[in-house]
């Protein structure tokens, strides 16, 4: 446990020890119930169990889904339609997967967010974060599949215009499109593949969640002060932590029993909230929808994508540079995952050694406006692509780069931090009091 | 911390399903559904006229192809009795392949598919449209009346002005509440096109609202058993966050004492 002085797993009848000198597991699950966890986390810290609790309800209710649904484009849509009226719980089942997957990523982006605001990236964590990233991008892979699914015309349009975006690589693009569609267009064999990757894909997933707990249960956690746990005696590691349960355990239960209360007033009340309405039209080729919007999730993303057009003029310059082979398309592309790759690579471009924004007192203006950015782009990608919106995804798209690739960099070689507190244990006293001993025991 | 992250996600996902909302130009007008908000239920009896209206007009044209017929029987529907709903069924034939001839439909066949090529099926158009995007394109106000798919369909039930154009051998009709004004349905119901029974006032208002109230159930048959999950869910999850609340204060008060 990042080498955070506690108490190990002692096996002390017959068969834990003949268990023990064979398979350790009760020893794993000891260190992990167990590891120190610095007292001082906050409720921002609470989203890896709800993020963890999405990951089983989506495997659970995805998989009896699974037992009902028929992978043709023929059946598709009424093979829903028979989970949603036929199946004992079937409409339940099926409307807390959908709204599941937005909790999914409402918990993910608040995970994020907290861990650039408090520089959990930052060395010794910057596998966990790579990892994190890796997750994050599965899991958009798996929604974007899963959307598919039910074969309405939003699924059909949105898989045309998605894998159409594979199509503007130059030279290979085409047979990459062919590839994940199985196919000139989006047909049977695509909804095939497409069902086959969204079952097996979360199962990635939890294989990554593991290493990301591994990853950061090597580190030891981050916590609000970014001050690390003090590791020279097991006395003094516990003035500054407290095991993981029950303490942790019950604080993060407590969060997500309220944010599940949201949860199912959504799914009683109004499940179709974040679903597009045109999705309950079966699937036509022939028939293409007036506004082609992807998932709320996507939009921060779509907006980038859309907001290079080739009026821009680093468009048109980067299309004379490379004789035409970067198109206005393509250099959209290069931009959506270009958004995700800064953000990947943050652990590199920061340059602060202070690791909290609560001791950074430019940052956290910057680090603000981010946030404020990322809820604008959600918007305009909603939008229509015209004026004015096309103008302020290019600011939005344009700031997104710019506090990755100037702002991060820049920020650690001008700013004088605040003063940081020494110990976990002081930052604990100072909001809590306590007496530093008797806190301790 | 927490509270203004609830508050900025929520922000965020409302405006980005009210932003959806853009686009639709007509006029949808707010009726009163007895199923709007997290306790409303379906009226029976207004199912059951609503049926006798989808049954004796649109059905010449619309088709209910993923309505099994049978459900009609169920609670929270129309409710119909058993005979009743075998006696409904056999009046539509279906085609049995084994005796190659069509034969009336058993409770345990569908409603039949659209007559008419060009008239979409209604089994899922209350939730297919949105009439609602409010307040401000943020859609929240379907928590409590619901997405306006039933104000839709009767909005465009109600909505014809009698102004009729042709273009290209189609004829067209003005209406209120289409997106773009005009369309090619035309009007279907003028008012005291149905008979009821129990003599119920057969208007056009009320009988547009009557059929738009049984495309809600054919859209959204477990609507009842879903609101009633809902409530029980919520009220469980409440007691259960009250309880964690009380065991996590008490488990960290001997660490957050004041001196």
């Amino acid at each position: 446990m990042g080498g955070i002085p506690h108490d190990h797993y002692e096996p002390k009848t017959k068969g834990e020890k003949w268990l023990h000198s064979r398979l350790p597991i009760v020893g794993l699950m000891y260190a992990t119930l167990t590891a120190p966890t610095p007292k001082n986390l906050n409720w921002m810290w609470i989203w890896g169990i709800v993020l963890t609790f999405c990951l089983v309800l989506q495997i659970v209710t995805g998989i009896v889904l699974a037992m009902h649904y028929t992978p043709h484009v023929d059946n598709a849509f009424a093979s829903v339609e028979h989970i949603m009226r036929d199946v004992n719980g079937g409409y339940m089942l099926r409307y807390m997967h959908a709204n599941g997957a937005s909790l999914f990523f409402v918990a993910v982006y608040a995970h994020i967010f907290r861990s650039l605001y408090y520089g959990s990236y930052k060395a010794p964590r910057e596998v966990t974060w790579i990892i994190g990233m890796l997750i994050y991008l599965l899991m958009m892979a798996t929604a974007f599949m899963g959307y598919v699914l039910p074969w309405g015309q939003m699924s059909f349009w949105g898989a045309t215009v998605i894998t159409g975006l594979f199509g503007a690589i130059p030279f290979i693009g085409e047979s990459i499109q062919t590839l994940l569609l199985g196919g000139p267009a989006v047909d049977n064999a695509t909804l095939n593949r497409f069902f086959s990757l969204h079952y097996l894909l979360p199962f990635v997933i939890a294989g990554l969640v593991i290493l990301h707990i591994w990853a950061f249960h090597t580190t030891g956690n981050n916590n609000p002060t970014g001050v690390e746990v003090r590791r020279g005696s097991k006395e003094e590691a516990e003035k500054d932590t407290l095991p993981f349960w029950p303490y942790f355990v019950i604080k993060d239960l407590f969060a997500l029993a309220v944010i599940l209360v949201i949860f199912f007033a959504v799914v009683g009340f109004m499940p179709n909230y974040l679903g597009h309405p045109d999705n309950y039209i079966e699937a036509n080729a022939l028939s293409t929808p007036a506004h082609i919007v992807p998932e709320w999730y996507f939009l921060p993303f779509y907006a980038i994508l859309r907001a290079f057009t080739s009026e821009v003029w680093v468009v048109q310059i980067a299309s004379f540079v490379t004789g035409g082979i970067v198109d206005a398309k393509f250099f959209g592309v290069l931009a959506m995952f270009g958004a995700i790759a800064v953000m990947a690579l943050v652990p590199w471009l920061d340059t602060s050694s202070v690791r909290s924004g609560r001791f950074r007192p430019m940052f956290k203006w910057w680090f603000a406006l981010l946030v404020i950015d990322f809820l604008a782009l959600i918007w305009l990608g909603a939008m229509p692509a015209e004026e004015p919106y096309a103008s302020f995804s290019l600011i939005a798209s344009a700031y997104w780069f710019a506090y990755f690739l100037v702002i991060l960099p820049l920020l650690g070689v001008i700013e004088k931090p605040d003063a940081q507190p020494a110990t976990i244990e002081e930052d604990f006293a100072a909001h809590y009091g306590g007496d530093a001993d008797k806190s301790a025991g | 911390m927490f509270k203004k992250l609830a508050i900025s996600t929520v922000a965020a996902i409302t405006l980005a399903t009210g932003a959806f909302a853009a686009g639709g130009e007509g006029h949808i007008e707010d009726f009163d559904f007895s199923f709007e908000g997290p306790f409303g239920t379906f009226d029976q009896n207004q199912l059951q006229r609503g049926l006798q209206v989808y049954t004796e007009v649109c059905s010449a044209c619309h088709g209910l192809k993923f309505v099994p017929i049978r459900t009609l029987a169920d609670e929270g529907g129309p409710h119909l009795p058993e005979d009743q709903v075998r006696a409904y069924s056999a009046q539509f034939d279906i085609y049995d392949a084994a005796l190659d001839e069509d034969v009336p439909r058993k409770p345990s066949d569908f409603f039949p598919e659209s007559a008419l090529e060009n008239a979409p099926d209604l089994s899922l158009m209350a939730k297919a449209r949105a009439g609602f995007h409010g307040p401000y394109g943020l859609g929240i106000n379907q928590f409590v009346k619901g997405i306006g798919g039933t104000e839709y369909i009767a909005s465009i039930l109600t909505g014809y002005t009698g102004e009729e154009k042709e273009q290209a051998g189609v004829t067209f009709y003005e209406n209120t509440a289409f997106p773009g004004g005009w369309i090619a349905m035309a009007p279907p119901l003028y008012g005291e096109d149905v008979e009821f029974a129990d003599g119920h006032n057969n208007d056009l208002h009320h009988i547009a609202a009557d059929v738009s109230a049984f495309l809600m159930w054919t859209a959204e048959p477990k609507m009842m058993a879903r609101k009633q999950a809902g409530v029980v869910g919520v009220l469980l999850l409440t007691l259960l966050s009250v309880l964690l609340y009380m065991t996590n204060k008490k488990l960290w008060a001997p660490h957050k004492k004041k001196h």
